[in-house]
């Protein structure tokens, strides 16, 4: 459908101004919800207090990410599919009141004869690239692959020599080495000082980086634990739900991992447990992972039941969110305005996120359609939103 | 040839029913997506295989080859199989 279309399911709204780059304070936030049936802008006040639904976008559709390029703060990418028709990207530069799909969206090699090729089911992760390459971005699918683009989403093409590599498809797995939605290629991160320094994870496959622009890859899951009983030397095993890099300090990454809560300082190779400062009875499991905008030591988790069959809900069914101030050390739970008990909730890896505002606004979506904020990094609750589809992904624009 | 064009597809297309060339369905895609670019990834993936909750048939027969011989007589259904949720 390279057709250009109206969406008339959506409210019309102006286009939106250009986006925080870092420069000016913002004067509001938009948030960018992707749901299992569509997808949503929600336009706040400047004081974040109150918030317009534009949407539903896609009506119908899976979609994946949703993501707003803060180079030009106008041009929307969504990585979708439905549950029969195969993957595409859609792009907007006019913030959604009209959609292109791409050209050529993410897809592996036709394999030669013979062999057995893989086929994208579906794109998982999108991250615009480097400041200073405007309209390059990249995408994580499922199964995992790494693909990139150059002229803004509309063609895209495998990066690297990753998809093919033999030691990384078996690192990769097969599909029932992966999540319940398939294995996935994710947290693709850019180094903002050097747009050839790149990490990303797999679920499952370990961490790795490059510092050669996708030349030579490395993992990197030195002190990751494995489930029990597994190796961990065996970068297979290990299994990242979300990495994360400080803004204000791009040698500190945080980690949510399968088997815990991890920091790592570069140089450094190895990373470290912080999540063992948890309380024991909720454990440091779960799968986003937030970082502060200026703050490299503060950070959130939202903890999640990883007990025996992996409930993947709220601990005993109270939800929290837990920050920490001091890289780690310590941990605080964030309960107020949360239900206190008999609530159940998932939140996936991707739906969880701030906005650089201060005091910092945090944000998170629900498996079950909820979405809540907290305007004052995590002291109050508060929600936004009920009775929206299963969230699966949730990003925080800041405009001027 | 006449097209039955699922559903889900409609927006590519615009119509219920289209036609298309092709003396084979492979050629027929690719025709369909010359005209409606787009439209066959979203029914065939990247190894030419039929995506998993596609159907298509040919004058009322299932069939599960790209490389199936169509006449121009022939009517085509791309249908969506009664899944999901």
């Amino acid at each position: 459908m390279r057709r250009k279309s109206k969406n008339p399911s959506t409210k019309r709204r102006k286009p939106a101004a250009r986006a925080d780059r870092g420069q000016t304070k913002p004067r509001h936030n938009v948030l960018l919800v992707a749901t299992r049936k569509g997808a949503w802008l929600f336009h706040g006040d400047k004081a974040r207090r109150t918030w317009q639904a534009d949407g539903p976008h896609f009506l119908g559709q899976i979609i994946h990410h949703l993501v707003l390029d803060p180079r030009d703060g106008k041009t929307l990418l969504a990585a979708a599919s439905t549950g029969h028709l195969g993957p595409t990207i859609f792009r907007s530069t006019d913030f959604g009141r009209s959609w292109t799909e791409a050209k050529q969206p993410p897809a592996f090699a036709k394999a030669t004869d013979g062999q057995k090729g893989r086929s994208v089911n579906h794109t998982f992760w999108l991250t615009p690239a480097h400041a200073n390459e405007p309209g390059v971005w990249y995408a994580g699918t499922s199964p995992q692959g790494l693909f990139r683009s150059e002229d803004g989403g509309v063609t895209w093409s495998a990066f690297s020599n990753l998809n093919d590599d033999p030691q990384y498809r078996a690192w990769m797995g097969s599909e029932q080495d992966g999540t319940p939605d398939g294995p996935k290629l994710h947290s693709i991160i850019v180094d903002p000082r050097d747009p050839a320094h790149l990490y990303f994870a797999m679920s499952g496959g370990g961490v790795h980086e490059t510092t050669d622009g996708g030349r030579n890859w490395t993992p990197m899951v030195q002190g990751m634990a494995v489930v029990d009983g597994f190796d961990a030397e065996n970068v297979a095993f290990h299994d990242p739900h979300c990495v994360r890099l400080c803004p204000s300090n791009p040698d500190r990454l945080y980690q949510q991992n399968h088997c815990g809560i991890y920091r790592l300082d570069r140089p450094s190779r190895k990373w470290i447990r912080i999540g063992e400062t948890m309380p024991r009875r909720v454990g440091d499991i779960g799968f986003p992972m937030v970082v502060h905008p200026r703050d490299d030591k503060v950070a959130w988790v939202l903890p999640m039941d990883g007990q025996t069959v992996w409930p993947r809900t709220s601990v005993e069914g109270r939800p929290c969110v837990y920050g920490t101030r001091n890289s780690g050390k310590t941990w605080k739970r964030l309960d107020d305005g949360f239900p206190k008990d008999q609530a159940w909730w998932t939140v996936k890896r991707q739906a969880m996120t701030a906005d650089r505002r201060d005091p910092v606004g945090l944000y998170f979506g629900t498996t079950g359609g909820e979405l809540w904020m907290s305007r004052s990094e995590g002291d109050g609750w508060t929600s936004i939103a009920r009775h929206l589809p299963e969230i699966y992904a949730v990003e925080a624009a800041d405009m001027e | 040839m006449k097209v039955l064009i699922a559903s889900p597809l409609h927006s590519y297309v615009n119509a219920r029913e289209v036609d298309a060339a092709g003396t084979t369905l492979r050629e027929m895609l690719a025709d369909l997506d010359r005209r409606y670019p787009g439209i066959r990834f979203r029914m065939v993936d990247e190894q030419d295989l039929l995506r998993k909750h596609m159907r298509f048939f040919v004058n009322g027969e299932q069939v599960f080859d790209v490389e199936h011989a169509l006449r121009p007589t022939d009517e085509v259904q791309i249908v969506q199989a009664l899944s999901g949720g």
